[in-house]
């Protein structure tokens, strides 16, 4: 036989064989494979067909005008015949004032319109720090927003004037210099204190001067008595601060400049503005102090040490829903007669310290997956602890424990629907309720707990979308 | 060359270690060390594992706590004095056997980070420094990738870099070749080589012997926690004193 060969046209590529390629293969490997796996295919479809056939009518008869549940009900059977079911959407059309903003002014709604805009303008410099473009991306967006919200709510010229300006600087500013926008977070939370909750303007803003004096304090203190020193003068300080001077200074600056919004009570907050306003609070001031704790339960010094183990440990072996009866009944008994704090504030504090004992637990695991080496290395630099946390621990440590993060964080937002049990009108049970106790809405029953869900589920799936974001930009060790 | 570097060495005191006993519970890791370290020196330490050759060097720079004797280094006494410990740190530079970069920075970064904060260099300043000693370990085109993206060899030689970005009086080498593929170690020597050449007072604990030959002014050989023998390379190897020594080397040169 003839061993030689000489190949003189060459073979076109061809397709895979039909059975080996698409959804043909695909389901083959995947669906039909052995027969118990063809029994459980027809199950699961047989199941999936009986949802739909079930729930598809409900959803295509929705009816999305009409003033009454019996209305919604009469024109779901005149249009696909009687005993058909159909969902009744009208009655969100006319209450979804109550399920966003509770009980807030509807001439007033301005301004939870304008501070969650804010937020947003506040949030992406933290979020996006240093990149330009997503930074433009969502000042952007914010503009937009705002300018479209804030005349649909009929917002005061002035307020609108100036909050579009503000964000057109920021747009402006996030171009030439994007580190500066951080000081628009710094003020945000003062800002935000006062559209919520109105009253003087000087109120929040000589409460933020508070932590103004604390860094001051600690700042110029620190080379003459050292750093521990420093921060316990400066917290001393500003405790006397908010204690002492701040109520006077507030007084006589609000009757030389009086600039004042009309002040709305914490019992007409509800809806998601309440929920936003606890979820948000208590995310941003979680994270630091979980961190300490978790810092705290590692240190060599027994008295930070155990009571960092003991705050956490107390937190987390009690439930939350204890801790918000703690805020709403016992915490009065505690305080000196006469003092009004807030139910919110209340709340937001304890909610806060409940997320903060979670995270704590979380980002201690992260300190412990770093190797020693991390910490060997830092020290043998020169690195003080401080620095040597700031700048090669806590980077890492963070980013280990992201997801568990984010999850502590959606974790809590889903909870301030607890704040019901204290009285306050969550978006889930409080709103729910009174919209069901509407003589026009009685037995509506799915509508409200799916409008309601949708809008938990946006935010939370955005929380985790962002997180995945950020694993995957911050992803340098196995390239 | 180890005529010409033995000239470099000076009077001066580097490192005193005097009467020096650590302990890790009940367990006597380090037993009446006394050591005098002359600036320019270079010493090799070896010994079998456990000997307590890593925890001699790494109580020079505080990352061990000792219990009793004296260690000054430039001058300046080891105490519980968190002024003194960070004074030595920031003078005396240190590699590891696992090279410990930080992998959420640049190389660039990691290089600057320690000079930025702990000498305050302005950024611009840092980034040269960092990039002439990045020529000098012969990977400046590496600067802007992360430690991941580059061999051991390459990572060990940044590490040196790094330690170096902090003009240290003194380099402290732990077992710097031991994680090493074999091609990957002559690179990582050829760069501690031309550091001694340079004068740098190094102390560096390994198992190359090639390298003790080649470099070191004195070899010391520690077992159980002591100092067993030391001597001059030549001496050392050649003619061997105590028999721990004899075993040892004939142990590691045997085959």
């Amino acid at each position: 036989m003839d061993q030689h060969f000489a190949r003189t046209d060459m073979l076109p590529p061809m397709p895979p064989p039909v059975t080996e390629r698409g959804a043909i293969k695909w389901g083959r490997e995947n669906l039909f494979s052995t027969p118990l796996n063809i029994a459980l295919t027809v199950l699961g479809v047989g199941i999936i067909w009986w949802v739909i056939t079930a729930s598809l009518p409900w959803w295509l008869n929705s009816v999305w005008t009409a003033s009454s549940l019996g209305e919604c009900r009469d024109i779901v059977a005149a249009s696909a015949g009687e005993g058909a079911t159909g969902a009744c959407w009208a009655m969100i059309r006319q209450w979804w004032g109550a399920f966003i903003f509770g009980f807030y002014p509807p001439t007033e709604w301005w301004r939870p319109i304008l501070a969650f805009g804010l937020l947003f303008a506040a949030l992406s410099p933290v979020l996006f720090s240093g990149q330009t473009r997503n930074l433009t991306l969502i000042l952007g967006v914010v503009l937009v927003f705002l300018v479209g919200t804030l005349w649909l709510a009929e917002a005061p010229a002035l307020a609108f004037a100036l909050s579009v300006a503000l964000v057109v600087g920021l747009l402006a500013l996030a171009q030439v210099r994007p580190g500066l926008t951080l000081w628009f977070t710094v003020a945000y939370p003062a800002l935000c204190f006062w559209l919520l909750w109105g009253g003087s303007v000087w109120g929040p803003l000589v409460a933020m001067a508070g932590f103004a004096i604390l860094y001051g304090v600690f700042r110029f203190g620190s080379p003459f008595i050292g750093l521990a020193p420093a921060a316990g003068a400066g917290v001393v300080a500003a405790v006397l601060w908010w204690l002492y001077l701040d109520v006077p200074v507030v007084n006589s600056l609000q009757s030389m400049l009086p600039f004042s919004l009309r002040s709305i009570n914490s019992d007409q907050f509800g809806g998601f503005l309440l929920a936003i306003v606890i979820g948000v609070t208590g995310i941003s001031f979680s994270l630091p102090i979980g961190i300490l704790l978790a810092l705290g339960r590692q240190s060599d010094m027994l008295i930070v040490k155990s009571l960092s183990v003991g705050f956490i440990e107390f937190i987390r072996g009690v439930p939350l829903i204890t801790l918000l009866f703690t805020a709403s009944l016992l915490l009065q008994y505690f305080l000196p007669p006469g003092t009004n704090f807030d139910i919110i504030l209340r709340v937001i504090i304890l909610v806060t310290f409940f997320a903060a004992a979670y995270l704590a637990e979380v980002i201690r695991g992260g300190l412990a997956a770093l190797p020693r080496g991390q910490y060997e290395a830092a020290d043998a630099l020169g690195l003080d602890y401080w620095r040597a946390q700031r700048l090669i621990i806590l980077p890492q440590a963070l980013k280990i424990s992201i997801p568990s993060i984010v999850s502590t964080f959606i974790g809590l937002f889903k909870d301030t629907t607890l704040v019901a049990f204290v009285g306050l009108m969550d978006p889930l049970k409080g709103v729910t309720q009174i919209v069901r106790a509407d003589i026009n809405w009685k037995g509506i029953y799915w509508e409200p707990y799916i409008f309601v869900g949708a809008i938990f589920f946006v935010i939370c799936f955005g929380m985790s979308r962002y997180s995945m974001y950020l694993e995957k930009k911050l992803k340098t060790d196995h390239r | 060359m180890a005529e010409a570097s033995k000239m470099q060495i000076s009077d001066e005191i580097a490192i005193q270690i005097t009467g020096m006993n650590k302990w890790y519970g009940q367990f006597h890791v380090l037993r009446d060390i006394n050591m005098t370290v002359q600036r320019g020196e270079r010493i090799v330490i070896c010994g079998p594992s456990g000997s307590g050759k890593s925890t001699l060097i790494r109580c020079i720079n505080r990352l061990e706590e000792h219990q009793q004797g004296h260690i000054i280094v430039d001058g300046t006494e080891l105490t519980n004095d968190l002024k003194n410990i960070d004074k030595v740190r920031s003078e005396v530079g240190m590699v590891f056997q696992h090279f410990n970069l930080f992998p959420h920075l640049t190389i660039l970064e990691n290089l600057t980070l320690a000079p930025i904060w702990v000498r305050k260099v302005p950024k611009r300043e840092a980034e040269e420094t960092a990039m002439y000693f990045l020529e000098k370990v012969k990977i400046p085109e590496q600067a802007h990738k992360y430690p991941g993206q580059l061999s051991g060899g390459q990572q060990q030689r940044v590490a040196i870099a790094r330690s170096l970005c902090m003009r240290p009086r003194i380099m402290l080498f732990d077992e710097p070749t031991s994680a090493l593929d074999p091609e990957m170690i002559k690179e990582v020597l050829d760069t501690m080589i031309q550091l001694a050449e340079e004068g740098m007072t190094m102390i560096c604990v390994t198992h190359e012997m090639g390298f003790a030959q080649a470099v070191a002014n004195r070899v010391i050989f520690m077992d159980q926690g002591q100092i067993v023998e030391q001597n001059e390379p030549k001496e050392f190897f050649s003619n061997p004193k105590s028999d721990r020594t004899k075993l040892f080397l004939s142990q590691i040169l045997g085959h």
